[in-house]
């Protein structure tokens, strides 16, 4: 028998307001969340990934759907009484409480007896490396140990799936570092589901171990980080995460999975096409700046494209050129690794060639 | 030439002086209108009684010992002045069950304003103080004749027959009690919502997510959090119901009296000043305790929360 999934939604909508000021905050979404996963809900400000989050909690209500929890029905529960727990943007850690007392709270309203609240309390204040703050005020902790207190309150009673409302967004650069490795060590040593949200793209790829990116209330893309960069299905989700170009062209056929695809500015591309789509007519192929190198534009058999350099941008470990096109319109970002004592191989105003990666190219659905 | 500090403190200490130059009327109605009279009650109450009211310059403790002993007519000897004592009590449980009834009537109220959404709370607010627009005394006398015999409730009743004769509500401890909690709701609502107004309603959301039922979470969280609107509003409801004189004169129609029309009987009726004076700032040093009580609570609170 196969694993039940931790969290599953199901068509879930939510609207807020009526009538003509109606809105889906979320939008026919449904993802299988598996046990023990690292999954996170990546998309812009608005997107409808924390209503998401706040309606696997309980804080609203679904107005169509289910949500799963180990195969049962959670959709109506209230949230004191679904095995999951938060940890917020803000933390929300209780002011009036010490940082045990903050941590314990959880235990303690699920009857649990004194000995085994503190003896779980301690355990959680060595997991977070907090003992010795254990008596203080949440007011007379630092921001990053705030940001653990509400972890280890969060964790205290082994919930089922732990939900992170952007916990990392107030933290400085280092410090945010820091806490994804901490979260990484936390999630594997305690083995429970964790549910992410972030707009962060870079945070989503190192720290999740399947990612689904969301705009406008609809879930666009489920995979792992590899195949959300390298194989975008969507073009929001080409656009969202990382920085891609998009050429137009037309399909002029396909085999096993690969679309010859005639572009007007590069001619013909081979590029792979998403699963379970049928490619015909026009389309767009994108393709990632650092699957295309800058070439002499007098070799035609090794470059597809050719244009005019606008633009060199020097990265420390990369340089970035903005090259456009033959077209007069596209503009085409590539980007090279810099080699040790290499210099500029062609300055701003150069004609320049653009040679493409096999398999480097992909059509999207929309 | 003075350096550039002394400048500024010169410049620092005329700013103070001119401050205090702009609260110069406060401060002279303070001390005239507030200061000034307590003094004089203050000197009054250790002075005897004239025979038509006033006072006559003789130094005495009658004035004090009357608060709470009476002395016999015949003998001249001293007891406890029941009427005095049961007046004392009634009005220190009236005015506490008072406090308990607003609290437990505001709380609710302020919670609903404070979870509107902005733009309506003003709204609510507005309607919590439209019965200050209209005096206190014809708000009273509207009491009176909704409760008395003859008036409205017992109209109704006596009209569909659920009655047989008029319930006597109106003279009785209820009547006061009911004129009080309507004068002084607002005045518990007010620092109820604006301490509940500050509560971050994510730490609810936080206590529900951490398995605390409704209830756990209104007694761990909210009200620990909106303690000090708690004790701003009892406060305020609590003193001036102690000397309340309206609602108990009308309401209670002078056979239930409170601390406030006892002492108003003293210079009236009574013509004894002295004692009127004592009462008045026995009822001052009752204030006086239930603020320090205040006080302390409120500090342990600060310190805790620093």
């Amino acid at each position: 028998m196969a694993e039940l999934n931790a969290i599953e939604i199901r068509n879930v909508s939510k609207i807020f307001g009526f009538g003509e000021f109606a809105f889906a905050a979320v939008d026919k979404a449904s993802v299988s969340i598996r046990q023990n996963e690292f999954f996170t809900l990546l998309g812009p400000s608005g997107c409808g990934k924390t209503t998401l989050l706040r309606l696997i909690a309980g804080f609203e209500f679904p107005t169509s759907g289910d949500i799963m929890l180990n195969g049962e029905n959670i959709a109506a529960m209230p949230p004191f009484k679904r095995p999951v727990n938060t940890v917020f943007q803000s933390y929300a850690l209780f002011p009036h409480m010490t940082v045990a007392d903050n941590i314990g709270f959880g235990l303690t309203m699920l009857g649990r007896p004194k000995q085994e609240v503190r003896d779980r309390v301690a355990a959680m204040l060595r997991l977070v490396r907090m003992e010795a703050l254990a008596g203080r005020r949440t007011s007379q902790i630092s921001g990053g140990q705030q940001q653990r207190v509400a972890l280890a309150r969060a964790l205290a009673p082994q919930p089922k799936v732990l939900l992170l409302d952007e916990p990392l967004s107030a933290l400085d650069y280092k410090l945010r570092k820091d806490m994804q490795i901490e979260l990484k060590r936390l999630q594997a040593e305690t083995g429970i589901t964790f549910i992410f949200v972030t707009h962060d793209q870079e945070e989503a790829l190192t720290m999740s171990d399947r990612i689904a990116v969301m705009s406008s209330g609809k879930i666009l893309q489920v995979g792992n980080p590899r195949e959300i960069y390298d194989a975008p299905t969507d073009r929001f989700v080409a656009d969202f995460i990382g920085e891609t170009n998009f050429l137009k062209g037309r399909i002029k056929s396909v085999a096993d999975g690969v679309a010859d695809v005639d572009t007007p500015v590069a001619g013909r591309i081979s590029a792979t096409v998403p699963q379970d789509f049928h490619a015909e007519g026009e389309v767009t192929v994108v393709l990632r700046p650092e699957h295309a190198m800058l070439c002499p534009p007098d070799q035609p058999a090794a470059c597809q494209m050719t244009g005019t350099l606008e633009n060199v941008v020097y990265f420390g470990t990369d340089t970035h050129y903005h090259v456009r096109l033959s077209d007069g319109e596209t503009l085409f970002t590539l980007r090279e690794q810099n080699k040790p004592l290499q210099s500029a191989r062609f300055a701003e105003g150069d004609r320049v060639g653009i040679a493409l990666e096999a398999n480097a190219a992909r059509v999207l659905r929309n | 030439m003075p350096d550039a500090a002394g400048t500024i403190e010169a410049e620092k200490s005329r700013d103070i002086r001119k401050r205090w130059l702009l609260s110069l009327p406060a401060l002279l109605i303070i001390l005239l209108a507030a200061s000034g009279p307590l003094l004089i009650v203050l000197v009054y109450s250790f002075l005897t009684p004239g025979p038509y009211g006033d006072v006559q310059w003789l130094p005495s403790l009658e004035g004090w010992i009357s608060v709470v002993m009476e002395k016999d007519i015949f003998d001249g000897t001293f007891s406890i002045a029941d009427a005095h004592v049961s007046i004392f009590v009634r009005s220190v449980v009236l005015s506490l069950v008072t406090t308990i009834l607003t609290l437990l009537a505001g709380f609710p109220t302020a919670y609903f304003i404070a979870t509107r959404p902005e733009r309506t709370r003003e709204l609510w607010l507005f309607l919590i103080t439209i019965p200050f627009w209209t005096n206190l005394l014809i708000r009273t006398f509207a009491i009176l004749e909704i409760i008395r015999n003859e008036g409205l409730i017992n109209g109704l009743l006596l009209k569909f027959d659920l009655i047989s004769g008029p319930i006597q509500m109106l003279f009785t401890d209820g009547a006061i009690l009911t004129g009080m909690v309507y004068v002084y709701l607002p005045l518990m609502v007010l620092p109820l919502y604006a301490s509940m107004e500050k509560l971050d309603f994510r730490l609810v959301e936080a206590g529900y997510d951490l398995y605390a039922t409704p209830f756990k979470v209104l007694r761990k969280i909210v009200i620990p959090l909106v303690k000090p609107g708690i004790i701003a509003g009892s406060i305020l409801v609590f003193i001036p119901a102690l000397g309340a004189y309206v609602t108990p004169s009308i309401l209670g129609g002078g056979k239930n009296l409170m601390l406030g029309n006892l002492i108003e009987l003293q210079f009236g009726q009574g013509r004894n000043w002295p004692l009127g004076s004592a009462l008045s700032i026995t009822l001052m040093l009752i204030v006086m305790v239930a603020l320090l009580a205040y006080v302390r609570n409120a500090g342990s609170q600060g310190s805790r929360h620093g």
